[in-house]
């Protein structure tokens, strides 16, 4: 493996990174459109934490959280609660794993480790960024980092274990147990 | 501490427990996420249960359809963290004198940070609401150990279970 924390650069975070690249067919841009939309409109709890979909190609999504005066854990300090955090770990890391070439119909969590490093600033929005790794014929690994604009000073790390449902007709190639 | 207050005479149990009780929805109002999920804790002694009421909103997977995974994982992360800090708000009501005036008056010790939070989505929750209770695994000074459970209809088939370490707020 090589590194396994690939930096966005700052033109292009995602399409410009060359391993990712190498990971295989990416999905067509409108299927990418496609995910994008049945995440944020068909997942009401999404939609309901006001996510917003930054991008999304080949196994890395991006997303952000509006800072949303609700959603804070401790009204004096106006930082959002780390349930927030939770939901757009695991929100990113579902459509890193949904955009990833393998293909996959359908996913959800299996398990999802969560490192809290620090509060996000103060009526800051929380961005998440995640990665799916590797896919498996049955189960995808992905890790995601939380900040609040510089993704060098994380508020969270996670690391997750993912179904990995393939569509139901053919059956694919079985490229690797698990 | 050596010479103990004289002891007070015995409140009736229904003032006693009716003061605990607004004790547990004022810290639970500290926490404006806890309310956008929709979730209410219920106490029997010193033991909460948390429920999380069902509402569209909470869907993750329409087509099961299915609650979503990080409504549920931050439910059970405010059930642990609630839990933590309810024991804190329990034991300065019990101490009673200046300690128990301050959580009467609204002033609660800091909530636990989370250092880290596991989940383990052992099944997919159904449109209903769902509940979960926290177990402290380890108390300490600085650090605590919360083992949180979720289910629905049955307590012997949890849906979520997790496992988190959080810091505990620094004056005792």
């Amino acid at each position: 493996m090589t590194d396994p924390d690939p930096r966005p650069d700052a033109a292009n975070p995602i399409q410009s990174d060359p391993r990712i690249e190498a990971r295989g067919a990416p999905l067509s841009p409108d299927q990418v459109a496609e995910i994008g939309r049945r995440f944020m409109e068909r997942v009401r709890w999404n939609s309901e934490l006001g996510m917003k979909l930054e991008s999304l190609f080949a196994g890395v999504a991006e997303m952000r959280v509006p800072f949303d005066a609700r959603f804070v854990g401790d009204p004096q300090s106006r930082v959002l609660h780390g349930g927030v955090v939770t939901a757009l770990l695991d929100g990113c890391s579902g459509a890193a794993v949904m955009s990833h070439p393998t293909g996959a119909a359908a996913t959800s969590t299996l398990d999802l480790r969560i490192d809290y490093m620090r509060p996000a600033k103060p009526g800051a929005d929380i961005v998440a960024r995640a990665e799916c790794y590797k896919a498996t014929r049955h189960v995808a690994f992905v890790r995601s980092v939380a900040h609040d604009g510089d993704i060098d000073d994380p508020i969270a790390t996670a690391a997750g274990a993912f179904v990995l449902e393939r569509p139901r007709p053919k059956t694919p190639k079985p490229e690797d147990k698990a | 501490m050596s010479a103990r207050p004289p002891r007070p005479p015995r409140e009736p149990a229904h003032i006693v427990e009716a003061r605990r009780d607004a004790a547990l929805e004022a810290l639970v109002a500290t926490v404006p996420f806890a309310g956008v999920l929709g979730i209410h804790f219920e106490r029997l002694g010193d033991e909460l249960t948390a429920r999380l009421a069902f509402d569209e909103k909470l869907i993750g997977n329409p087509t099961l359809p299915a609650l979503h995974g990080g409504a549920t994982g931050a439910f059970l992360e405010i059930t642990a963290q609630i839990g933590l800090a309810w024991t804190l708000v329990w034991a300065r009501m019990e101490q009673g004198g200046e300690a128990a005036a301050a959580i009467g008056r609204g002033e609660f010790p800091a909530l636990p940070k989370t250092i880290d939070f596991t989940l383990d989505y052992l099944r997919s929750a159904g449109p209903r609401d769902a509940y979960a209770r926290a177990e402290i695994r380890r108390a300490g000074r600085r650090y605590a150990s919360v083992a949180v459970e979720a289910w629905q209809e049955e307590r012997a088939r949890p849906f979520l279970s997790a496992v988190g370490h959080f810091l505990m707020p620094s004056e005792g």
